[in-house]
């Protein structure tokens, strides 16, 4: 049962391996020299404008969930569409169902102001 | 003769009667106490005890009629089943359940009537009898259980009041304190019950199993000798904390933070006592595990004498009833650990008596000196005091072991079996009984005799207690005489009447059961009354003709007096051995587990925002990871140990 | 019509009716907070104790049947209605302490109804699952909400950490949980529990192998839920951040579900390793009984001291586990019904100890308590005595019946240091006690009997608490009977 698995292994050491080789052979290697330059962010040769960790509007986090969510909808939509007639009076009254809920959702997130942008 | 005994059992209604009318009061004073006033909890709360008294009379009375080894019996509901395990709330009296029920009862009857004097000022009256009232109740279960699990409902219960007893007059530190070693010493010995149950129940062996004391008799003799005395230690590591025997007695004396009626009925008539009831209870078990018994009569006796040693040098008047009441307990364990079962509860029903007494005497003390308990600021007091004084003496003649008096008899009885399972422990128990003598007398001259030496202004204001508190001081006098009559030498007049009525009891038990020659038991009772003798003259001669002799010995021997003055250092050894340990590992795994994200939080959040902020903050980022790190290498140990298993 | 019509999996409407009972109710408070607030809030705490009733009937209605449905992937067995039933009795109170509790606190949203009945759902769906895909749809739906109702007290920082440092760890443990589930099913080619029976009871050494890894991180991912020691490290720093009533349908509902699940799972499932987790478990319990017992013996914070205790009873839980059997697993599920009154019950009193802007959760401010509120101290009184297991309680019923199990079945080491472990803890929460009964001080209380919700949760605790230690017959053959469902 494992056998068939020793393919996998030998690749895994091979590329395991010849990372840990190019890395290691750089540190070794080649010069280095560490200053606070060199650890900032690089920003398309514009100096940084603040760190990275400043914090974002809690808005921008909203619409993007929101997004995926009503996204994923679309992506059991469209499977669904597929074999929509081999599924019968069940696939539409499931749909209906899940459909429903989602909807719950929206008037839900649209009655609590998330998709005011203000 | 013994297997002639029938062991009948008679289904009766109103066992249940008896703890119940005590739980009756708590509940109506817990719940009305407030609106009722003092006058009717101080009528309620003795009432529902004397109630219970009255149903236990009925008991005995019932007991007596029927053939000897009957028992009454109610079961009232199915409690734990699981399998093949069937324990009932189920109660029984028999012989030695009427005994203990009626002592209980009476005795706690006549403290809580002496309570409501002694208590009268306590702003805090009604939860004094309701805790008074819930001991009662959990003390009766534990004496009317039928079967382990029931008898440890009330060995945690009457723990518990005893405990919320000790703590009641909380506004000094050290009473609380008290409170909590006594609460935590006791956890040790319930451990040891609880695992000798758990135990018990593992080698009962297949079939259905109620842990009610026939059953275990039943199947006991099933059980190998290494587990028998495995369980049998393990039970009597639960009786040594609950009755204060070497080396979990350092409670009891700091449970006399406790009122003093408290400390009469709870350590040193009932609670105390649960201990040596529970062996005698379980007998049958305890006599197929000699060795067990060779520890219990050892202990006991080593106790007797080393309890009476520290009881030589105390000058709190309470402190040395409570040495004493440790002494006392020690012999008990002496006669049950030689297998005179029936004598060590003898000794347990007329110490109830005497040491009561005690007890509530010193507490008239108290009250009549406005609290104080330093012996060294008493003296003179059978002028101010004669009720209080007449009746003391009456105790402490008992207790010394006075021919006539109660303590006598039962005392001897014990050290006659104890002469004849070996001689040493009879010695030992015989050196202890002098002792006894002594401190006794030590107390009482140091308190009655001589001049008064408290300042002018308590001088002027003592005064003899209320006919509440000194009814009770005669009632328990008289018991502490004629206590005794019902259980008198086998060769005297009617013998031993107590034996007889519970030898059914500890059938088991009696096996090899021999009577001495009457010469040799002369020849013994002769020397137990020598010793008190002795004792007593030694006091007088220190304490009234020559009391500037004490003061040279201290100075000459200054070692020893040290070493029994500050009770053998035994205290300070278990806080260095144990409790600060204990307390170091728990800060430990608090600062290694519980890395102080709380800290960083609640205490430290101006520390966040001042200057060691990047501190902090790298501390609590580290944290979660921290956390995740852990649980990380918990999976990698799971999977390690796996390996290593199932290799 | 030429197409291949594709049968539609059976599903048995009856036997999820609770499911959806709860489902629907949780969707409709949702919905109905859209349109309420201020005061009405409490109509929606209503609406959901209606819902919860709803459930419980028809859990009850089908206690005598034995349905599967979604082709096996759910069954609706005795076990299953018994947590169920559990569920609703906990979250029932929670919702009870919860109408009187968000007076004292900042949290003003409706959500926070809906929320704590969608997790209820999840815990649902986790007991009456057959397949290991549901008890992860039902861990997540349940996880998901609890890490919302951790951080629901937005303006409260320590709210706000709780909330994220669950999540965080949450989702690392699921990771664990996932990865076993995987194993799992590469051994067993399904993720049905029958199915991973069969293979268990037949399997080659190599699928032992990978069985062994796989039941070694679910362990993890479970151990995370219960709280189980190495696994517990969020405990503390969650319960005491979260607010009080999710803290206290944390520490029983989410720890029972998990339990739910894990029991199902080892004990019947893979009831043929037992040798194998057994030993794993044993190590487990000692280290979780041990540590959050002696962990707890310093604690100044009430609900750090309760999250110490409930990673302590866990371990005792998990003691049950080890003993297996039938009276082992029938004294889980006794221990956990008496486990959720008493804590429920001790969390209330937290509460009721809290007044606005001044929570009171120092073991300090417990000074006296006992005298300025006589029922608020003996209803914590029981409380703290049932869970360090002395008579007459619940708690102390149940954990007899945990250590004869683990004596029965021959672990009298571990019933030694279970019963030395729960003699610790005496300390501790007779600490409670003391500082209630023996010390002066402390806060100002407002009566419980003023605030109805909070002191219908009390007497129902207490009662409950009571009759768990006094009449514990009956229930536990009820949870004989729900634990010999599992077949």
């Amino acid at each position: 049962m494992m056998e068939q698995y020793l393919s996998v292994l030998v690749t895994f050491c091979l590329a395991a391996g010849l990372v840990g080789t190019m890395v290691g052979a750089g540190r070794l290697l080649g010069p280095r020299s560490d200053n606070p330059v060199k650890g900032e962010s690089f920003e398309c040769g514009n100096p940084s404008s603040g760190s990275a960790w400043g914090r974002f509007s809690v808005k921008f986090y909203m619409t993007a969930i929101l997004f995926i969510v009503f996204d994923i909808e679309v992506v059991f939509l469209y499977p669904w569409a597929v074999i929509f007639r081999r599924l019968g009076w069940f696939g539409l009254s499931e749909m209906a169902v899940f459909i429903f809920i989602l909807g719950l959702g929206l008037l839900y997130v649209w009655r609590k102001g998330a998709l005011e942008w203000d | 003769m013994h297997e002639a005994i029938t062991h009948t059992a008679v289904a009766v209604s109103y066992l249940w009667l008896i703890p119940a009318l005590p739980a009756l009061g708590v509940l109506v004073n817990l719940s009305l106490g407030a609106l009722l006033g003092k006058g009717a909890v101080g009528f309620i709360a003795p009432g529902t005890v004397a109630g219970g008294f009255g149903v236990a009379l009925y008991c005995l009375v019932q007991i007596l009629q029927l053939p000897p080894g009957s028992a009454l019996e109610q079961t009232l509901w199915p409690w734990i089943s699981a399998g093949n395990l069937q324990v009932d709330i189920a109660f029984r009296v028999d012989a030695l359940s009427a005994v203990m029920i009626c002592v209980v009862t009476g005795v706690g009857f006549l403290i809580h009537i002496y309570s409501v004097g002694y208590m009268h000022d306590d702003p805090s009256y009604a939860r004094y009898f309701i805790y008074l009232n819930l001991f009662t109740c959990a003390m009766l279960i534990l004496v009317l259980a039928d079967n382990l699990p029931l008898l440890f409902v009330g060995w945690e219960g009457v723990g518990l009041c005893s405990y919320l007893l000790i703590g009641f007059w909380f506004d000094k530190e050290a009473n609380a304190s008290a409170g909590k070693k006594a609460f935590v010493v006791n956890r040790v010995g319930d451990a040891g019950f609880l695992l000798g149950t758990f135990l018990l129940f593992w080698s009962l062996g297949v079939g259905t199993h109620s842990l009610s004391f026939q059953d275990i008799a039943a199947h006991a003799k099933s059980i190998p000798l290494d587990t028998v005395t495995l369980i049998t230690l393990l039970l009597f590591v639960g009786a040594t904390g609950k009755s204060a025997q070497l080396p979990l007695y350092v409670w009891l004396p700091d449970a006399m933070a406790g009122p003093t009626p408290v400390s009469a009925l709870i350590h040193a008539a009932t609670m105390v006592t649960a201990g040596v009831y529970m062996i005698a209870r379980l007998n049958f078990l305890f006599v197929l595990a000699p060795a067990t018994l060779t520890v219990v009569a050892t202990i006991g006796a080593l106790t007797a004498l080393f309890a009476a040693s520290i009881g030589l040098m105390q000058n709190d008047i309470k402190k040395v009833l409570a040495y004493s009441t440790v002494s006392q307990l020690g012999y008990m364990f002496l006669g049950v650990g030689v297998g005179a079962f029936s004598a060590g509860v003898f000794h347990l029903m007329t110490h109830a008596f005497f040491k009561g007494l005690l007890f509530l005497g010193s507490g008239s003390v108290i009250h009549g000196m406005h609290g104080e308990q330093d012996m060294r600021r008493m003296g003179g007091l059978r002028t101010y005091m004669p009720t209080t004084y007449r009746t003391f003496l009456i105790g402490t003649l008992a207790i010394a072991g006075v021919p006539g008096l109660a303590g006598f008899f039962s005392k001897d009885l014990i050290l006659a079996h104890a002469f004849s399972s070996s001689p040493v422990l009879w010695l030992v128990g015989l050196c202890a009984a002098g002792m006894t003598a002594f401190y006794m007398f030590r107390l009482v001259f140091m308190t009655f005799w001589g001049e008064c030496r408290a300042d002018e202004h308590t001088k002027h204001h003592i005064h003899e207690s209320p006919a509440t508190m000194t009814v009770p001081l005669v009632l328990l006098a008289v018991l502490s005489i004629v206590g005794g009559y019902v259980g008198l030498p086998e060769m005297w007049a009617w013998g031993n009447r107590f034996d007889a009525f519970l030898a059914p009891v500890f059938a088991a038990a009696q096996g090899g059961e021999h009577h001495m020659e009457m010469g040799l038991e002369y020849a013994l009772m002769a020397a137990s009354v020598g010793v008190a003798v002795g004792g007593i003259a030694l006091a007088y001669v220190l304490y009234v003709a020559r009391p500037e002799l004490p003061g040279q010995i201290a100075d000459q021997a200054a070692g020893a007096y040290d070493l029994i003055s500050n009770k053998y250092y035994v205290d300070e050894l278990y806080d260095a051995v144990l409790v600060q340990p204990a307390l170091k590992l728990s800060n430990l795994l608090w600062r290694v587990v519980d890395v102080g994200i709380v800290d960083g939080i609640v205490n430290g959040s101006a520390r966040v925002v001042g200057a060691s902020s990047s501190f902090w903050r790298r501390w609590q980022t580290g944290n979660v990871e921290h956390y995740a790190v852990s649980m990380l290498f918990g999976a990698v140990l799971i999977l390690v140990f796996f390996a290593w298993h199932s290799s | 019509m030429l197409y291949r019509m594709i049968n539609p999996p059976e599903i048995s409407w009856i036997a999820i009716l609770p499911v959806l009972l709860l489902s629907a109710t949780a969707m409709l408070t949702m919905v109905a907070d859209l349109w309420t607030d201020g005061p009405d809030r409490e109509g929606l705490g209503w609406i959901g104790l209606v819902g919860l009733m709803a459930t419980a009937i028809a859990a009850v209605a089908l206690w005598n049947t034995k349905l599967t449905s979604f082709a096996g992937a759910v069954v609706v067995d005795r076990y299953g209605l018994f947590f169920t039933l559990l569920f609703c009795v906990a979250a029932g109170l929670t919702l009870l302490m919860s109408m009187s509790y968000l007076e004292q606190t900042d949290i003003r949203t409706g959500d926070y109804y809906s929320l704590i009945l969608f997790s209820t759902v999840g815990m649902v769906v986790m007991a009456t699952a057959a397949d290991l895909i549901v008890v992860f749809l039902g861990l997540e739906v349940m996880s998901i909400a609890a890490y919302a109702l951790a951080g629901i007290w937005r303006s409260q920082v320590r709210s706000n950490e709780a909330a994220l440092k669950y999540f965080l760890l949450g989702a690392f443990a699921t990771g664990f949980l996932l990865f076993g589930i995987a194993l799992l099913y590469g051994v067993a080619g399904t993720t049905t529990l029958t199915g991973i029976a069969q293979t268990a009871s037949g399997a080659t050494a190599e699928q032992r192998t990978l069985l062994i890894a796989g039941m070694a991180l679910m362990i993890v991912g479970f151990g995370f839920k219960v709280a189980a020691v190495p696994f517990h490290a969020w405990a503390p720093d969650v319960y005491e951040g979260a607010p009080t009533s999710v803290t206290a349908l944390m520490a029983v509902g989410v720890k029972s579900a998990a339990f739910a699940a894990f029991a199902r799972i080892f004990m019947h499932t893979l009831a043929v390793m037992s040798p194998d987790w057994s030993a794993v478990l044993w190590v487990l319990a000692v280290l979780t009984m041990t540590v959050g017992n002696v962990t707890a013996l310093l604690q100044r914070n009430i609900k750090r001291m309760l999250a110490y205790s409930s990673i302590a009873h866990a371990g005792y839980l998990l003691v049950g586990m080890v003993a297996g059997g039938e009276l082992g697993g029938s004294a889980i599920l006794f221990y956990l019904l008496a486990y959720t009154l008493m804590t429920l019950g001790a969390f209330s009193v937290v509460i009721a100890l809290g007044r606005r802007g001044q929570p009171n959760e120092n073991l300090e401010d417990y000074a006296g308590a006992g005298f300025r509120s006589p029922f608020l101290g003996m209803a914590m009184s029981i409380f703290m005595l049932s869970l360090a297991g002395i008579p007459p309680f619940g708690g102390f019923v149940g954990k007899f019946y945990i250590f004869s199990a683990a004596v029965k079945s021959g672990y009298i080491g571990l019933t030694v240091i279970g019963v030395m472990n729960s003699l610790i803890s005496v300390y501790y929460y007779v600490g409670v006690l003391v500082r209630m009964y023996m010390t002066d001080g402390g806060v100002e209380i407002t009566q419980p009997s003023s605030r109805p919700y909070l002191f219908a949760t009390l007497v129902v605790a207490v009662a409950g608490t009571i009759a768990l230690g006094l009449f514990p017959s009956t229930l536990f053959e009820v949870a004989r009977q729900s634990f010999l469902a599992l077949g």
